[in-house]
């Protein structure tokens, strides 16, 4: 194998690499929070990037992609406000049973809005057939665009839960409900928070890979099943880590592509979960004190 | 009584009346014929424009006072792609609504799935699916109007024999259409001198192609042939581009719908493949005795749905008028009556070709019912050879 074909495989692991991270991310937040798994976090995807194709038809390119993110943390805050919050009986597996109705009825609603057609954004610079020369290997621009706006995401959220007293706050709802309401917070408004901004961030990740992987009602699911695996490896809660463990996912795939047919990526990169779960069943980046006081 | 009490009551005696009259309307003076589409789904792409076109052209000839004075009921199913819920869809079609025949599903996989109860049931199955195992070998009662893999696999490698192309990579999706058209492409490969040096099997979800074709670009290939109807259609000929691959694309039949084309932009450009006509009817010759037809369908399509015509709402189309003139034809809606007088159609012009069914040939179109064809200015163009 040529050094330029090894650097292509490469690339294009951090392609798949960089799109599971992103997917991934937005599951730490409402997870960090309540300590469940949103389920409908792949809906977010879908809803931020039909949202803005369809802004983008009347504004330019960067207005769509923000009035996408505004109206899909809105119908994030609403799921909170109409449903979550409305629970009765306020625990760990009711809702996370919850959000995979919500996804379910997301999807239904979007075939109704658009329709079953596939659909994208226009390529942030550039168009479908540019592409950057990196040492005789090609990549789309596109990718930059998706690894940039991740690192953007990623050093955001890092701040916000590590040295912010709203961050703080709705980590420490997800620690221990009781405790921190006793400490004054208002927990029932941390979740609230934490989907809109959880849909946010899904939303701006829908719109800036609807170039590459394209978008349609339905797209969201398998897009959250990687993003899901990659959040577990890297260690729940912990949005470096899912980085981490998307580039390492997608690296994985692409290098086993080279010397197995492509049909056995995904058993590759599960049974590699798997072994590492196994051995540090809190993820790469997870504590293990940590993870003892959580359900999941 | 009190007030909700002689409401739910007279509410309930107004729905048993309403069911009453309803059931009473159904008289025997309708043919009833089920459709299975993907209209929504994976393959919706299929199944919606499908779905359309059965609605229109059923619409139509019931305006026109139906066949031998009969309005046809056309009962239409959403299968939503899985194999699964067409086969029960299929039984509730023939044993709750007894239809005449099913026409459908949109997909191979499903088709294959309800071949064999449509089969057992004797009811006469006229699938809008590619694959060629569907009518090879033959089965009594099944039927497809669209055209067989392996014609379309010939075509490509006329042409590539024609371009003195001997070293190509296939990619295909990992549902039934793409299996079945590897296999074809394969089979066929050796007689025109072709060597397929690598086929690879892509998930139809996939996002991303680059890995892969980075593995047909380290083996030189002239060209690569994709062979998929999913949305990763226009994801391998965007990653192409991307990777600045010089090699050429070939796509199945299955890229024949403009949606893709928008889809690929600029990356679309000289990609080749075969279909059938109606992607460049207004192009064709005024001989030409498919013509009349693939205009009048175009033009009727698109003013009703405001959307581009593709091929494979065509494959509906060509299913009723097969099933329309053989009930003409056999002057009675008895299931093997209407089943031996398809067998006896000949020449009838449809959308994907003219058909001449057989005992042996359940498709009835033969290689000339396809066109090469390419894209160029963002427009389907015919293929021409160059000198």
């Amino acid at each position: 194998m040529s050094y330029e074909q090894l650097l292509q495989y490469v690339f294009s692991g951090i392609t798949n690499g960089s799109i599971y991270a992103i997917t991934g991310i937005g599951f730490n937040i409402i997870y960090n929070t309540t300590g469940i798994i949103n389920f409908a976090q792949g809906e977010f995807l879908m809803l931020g990037g039909m949202t803005s194709i369809t802004f983008s038809r009347y504004f330019p390119l960067p207005i769509a992609v923000a009035l996408a993110v505004i109206v899909t943390a809105i119908v994030g805050a609403l799921i909170d406000f109409l449903v979550i919050r409305n629970l009765k009986k306020q625990s760990i597996l009711f809702m996370i049973i919850v959000t995979i109705g919500l996804s379910i009825l997301l999807q239904e609603a979007a075939l109704h809005i658009w329709d079953e057609k596939v659909r994208s954004l226009p390529f942030f610079t550039g168009d479908e057939i540019s592409s950057i020369n990196i040492f005789g290997a090609y990549i789309s621009p596109q990718v930059l665009w998706v690894v940039l706006i991740c690192s953007i995401i990623v050093a955001v959220l890092t701040v916000f839960f590590k040295y912010t007293a709203t961050g703080r706050s709705m980590r420490a709802c997800s620690s221990n409900v009781i405790a921190a309401r006793l400490c004054g917070i208002n927990s029932k408004n941390m979740i609230t928070l934490s989907f809109t901004l959880s849909a946010a961030i899904g939303a701006l990740a829908g719109a800036v890979v609807s170039p590459i992987t394209q978008t349609q009602y339905d797209c969201g699911t398998s897009l959250a099943i990687k993003g899901f695996a990659v959040a577990i490896l890297g260690g729940l809660g912990n949005s470096i880590g899912a980085v981490a463990g998307g580039i390492v996912i997608g690296l994985l795939e692409s290098l086993s592509i080279s010397i197995l047919p492509l049909a056995y990526k995904d058993a590759v990169s599960i049974s590699i979960l798997l072994l590492i779960l196994f051995v540090k069943p809190s993820g790469l980046f997870g504590k293990k004190e940590i993870s003892a006081l959580k359900d999941f | 009584m009190n007030f909700k009490k002689f409401l739910t009551v007279s509410l309930s005696l107004m729905v048993s009346l309403f069911i009453g009259i309803s059931c009473g309307d159904k008289g025997g003076n309708t043919i009833k014929i089920g459709a299975l589409f993907s209209v929504t789904g994976p393959a919706s792409f299929l199944g919606a424009p499908e779905q359309k076109t059965a609605q229109m052209l059923v619409e139509e000839i019931n305006a026109k006072g139906g066949i031998n004075n009969k309005k046809i009921e056309l009962i239409v199913e959403d299968t939503a792609g899985d194999a699964n819920k067409a086969l029960s869809l299929a039984n509730k079609l023939i044993k709750e609504n007894k239809v005449l025949a099913i026409i459908g599903p949109s997909t191979s996989g499903e088709t294959l799935k309800i071949k064999e109860l449509c089969e057992k049931e004797k009811v006469i199955l006229i699938s809008c699916a590619a694959a060629e195992s569907i009518v090879n070998p033959v089965a009594k009662y099944v039927f497809k109007t669209p055209q067989k893999d392996s014609q379309a696999a010939m075509r490509i490698f006329m042409t590539m024999k024609d371009m003195g192309i001997k070293n190509v990579g296939v990619v295909s999706s990992g549902d039934g259409f793409g299996k079945g058209g590897k296999e074809q492409l394969e089979k066929l490969a050796p007689n025109y001198g072709v060597t397929i040096s690598i086929s690879e099997v892509y998930d139809a979800k996939a996002t991303d192609l680059t890995g892969v074709l980075n593995k047909l670009k380290g083996k030189n290939v002239e060209a690569v042939i994709n062979w998929s109807i999913v949305p990763a259609q226009a994801i391998v000929a965007k990653n192409m581009r991307q990777m600045n691959m010089t090699a050429l694309l070939f796509q199945s039949h299955g890229f024949g719908n403009i949606k893709y084309v928008k889809e690929t932009g600029k990356a679309g450009e000289g990609i080749i493949f075969p279909a059938g006509r109606l992607l460049i009817a207004d192009k064709l010759p005024d001989t030409n005795k498919q013509k009349a037809l693939l205009i009048k369908y175009k033009t009727d399509y698109e003013a009703k749905f405001k959307e581009d015509v593709s091929t494979f709402g065509g494959h509906a189309y060509d299913a009723i008028i097969v099933i329309v003139e053989a009930i003409k034809k056999a002057q009675s809606t008895d299931k093997d009556k209407v089943r031996d007088a398809i067998e006896g159609l000949k020449d009838v012009v449809g959308t994907g070709g003219i058909f001449n069914f057989s005992a042996a040939d359940h498709n009835g179109l033969d290689i000339d019912a396809f066109e090469m064809i390419t894209v160029k200015d963002g427009k389907f163009v015919p293929y021409e050879k160059k000198k």
